[in-house]
């Protein structure tokens, strides 16, 4: 058996260390060795969008990242996103536009849209649904899920003014 | 996925010792490409060497003289927001914001896209189109391949054994220029090419004076029409012009049918799509002039 490699990383600005195979992916180092089960496996092959973290500033889906390649990298995912027991604007919105239904892509939209809303504050509909296309979602229809980011948008500019 | 050793050499040179030494071993940039083939049990590296820590592979650089250097692994998502290449090449920021949805082009180099050599990749036909050179190095030495003579078949291309790709160099563009890729799927983004059509024109005193042509998707490799090129060379930019260039294309193309497409209507995209890809390059070398 290949030999496991030790793994220094931050994740939502904890350091933290872990050991795993080279083959292992980031997201199954997150969930199996981590516990961090907040990021989700659709697909396992980049198409789904489900398992999307944020790697050193960058939207990644973490099944195509091996575990080693985290090592010195700032990881964020679903869990960083609320502040105890203060949920980011985003989740209210997406519990009050009802933009989930079994939620297994909902981290993943999560993560992707709070990048988004950083980077640009008032996107338009086509702009979501673009900076969106990496992530599937069967059960709500997209639409719910692009009116909760606007929603959050329009909060997050009153909240700001 | 089978086991394997991961390596993550810091510099080039530590890199080309590894490889020369392992020419077994695979190469990791974004792995949006690997990652997924070692997976299927299509590739079964003994070594992984992750490249991305490599200087020259990720310098992006500009020199009015030299063009643009562009290193084999930078992700897309640089390239998407770099404002020089934004600026100095606006078809190659758009291409890397086509790759993949904003996830894939998180980790998703170009230098990644020509070494996996795919028949439908979408940068090689711009890349060619662009007139862009390969940088190639081993521990032996290096040499340069200019971007049409890179891939050799399906998946396969010249890199030897040991040699792995720095970075692509290409050309400044002078007033006039214009640059496009534009493909066609049946989906609005995150879907493999049916078509695709990399162009570059050039005007000068209202004629074109140099144009290139390059497909995706319609022969066993990317593939650079020379003809259609030459077809539009003298010409005023208008559609008689674009419309000789677009049969060209069509008669260059071999494709295969497939679920996404057959024989006769990837014969018929080519014409289309490269009509539709001049006018837009034309368009912006009348806007940079
Ligand atoms: C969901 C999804 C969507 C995609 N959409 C598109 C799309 O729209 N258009 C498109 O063209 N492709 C697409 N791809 C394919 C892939 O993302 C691209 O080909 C990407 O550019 C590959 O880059 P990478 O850095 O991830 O390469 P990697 O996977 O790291 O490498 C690809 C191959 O090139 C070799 N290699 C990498 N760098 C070098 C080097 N410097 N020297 C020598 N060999 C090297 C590797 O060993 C490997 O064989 C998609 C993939 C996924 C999973
Ligand atoms: S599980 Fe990673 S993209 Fe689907
Ligand atoms: S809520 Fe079920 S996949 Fe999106």
């Amino acid at each position: 058996m290949a030999s496991k490699v030790r793994v220094e990383t931050t994740i939502n600005g904890e350091p933290t260390e872990f050991l795993c195979e080279p083959r292992q992916s980031l997201l199954e180092c997150l969930r199996d060795v981590l516990h961090l089960t907040g990021t989700k496996e659709g697909c396992n092959d980049g198409n789904c969008g489900a398992c999307t973290v944020v790697m050193n500033g960058a939207l990644v889906t973490s099944c195509l990242v091996l575990g080693p390649e985290a090592q010195g990298a700032r990881i964020e995912t679903v869990e960083g996103i609320a502040k105890g027991n203060q949920l980011h604007p985003l989740q209210q919105a997406f519990l009050e536009e009802a933009a989930l239904q079994c939620g297994i892509c909902t981290p993943g939209f999560l993560v992707a849209s709070k990048m988004l809303l950083e980077k640009n504050a008032q996107p338009t509909e086509q702009e979501i649904r673009l900076w969106l296309a990496n992530n599937l979602c069967r059960c709500t229809g997209y639409d719910k899920i692009i009116r909760a980011v606007q929603k959050a948008a329009t909060q997050m500019a009153e909240v700001k003014a | 996925m089978n086991e394997f050793e991961y390596r993550a050499p810091q510099t080039l040179a530590e890199a080309l010792a590894d490889y020369s030494a392992h020419p077994s071993a695979k190469l990791l940039a974004g792995g949006t490409d690997l990652i997924v083939q070692m997976r299927a049990g299509r590739k079964t590296p003994d070594v992984v060497l992750d490249i991305k820590h490599i200087a020259e592979l990720n310098e992006l650089s500009y020199d009015a003289a030299k063009g643009l250097t562009l290193g084999a692994a930078v992700p897309c998502h640089i390239i998407h927001n770099s404002d020089v290449v934004k600026r100095e090449y606006p078809a190659l920021a758009e291409l890397a914001g086509i790759i993949g949805g904003t996830a894939i082009q998180g980790r998703a180099s170009i230098g990644g896209n020509l070494c996996n050599s795919s028949p439908s990749a979408d940068s090689i036909p711009l890349l060619i189109a662009m007139g862009a050179i390969c940088r190639i190095a081993s521990a032996k030495g290096e040499r340069t391949v200019p971007v049409e003579s890179f891939c050799t078949a399906p998946g396969r291309n010249v890199l030897e054994p040991g040699e792995l790709l720095v970075s692509l160099q290409i050309p400044a563009k002078s007033k006039g220029t214009g640059s496009y890729y534009l493909r066609f799927i049946p989906r609005n983004e995150m879907d493999i090419a049916v078509v695709g059509a990399g162009v570059e024109v050039t005007l000068s005193d209202g004629k074109i004076s140099a144009a290139r042509v390059a497909l995706a998707a319609v022969a066993p490799t990317p593939l650079f029409v020379t003809e259609a090129g030459a077809a539009l060379i003298g010409k005023e930019p208008g559609s008689e012009a674009f419309e000789a260039a677009a049969q060209a294309a069509r008669n260059a193309a071999t494709p295969i049918s497939d679920m996404r497409g057959t024989v006769a209507y990837r014969k018929h995209l080519c014409a289309v799509i490269t009509r539709r890809a001049l006018e837009a390059a034309v368009a912006q070398a009348k806007e940079r002039q």
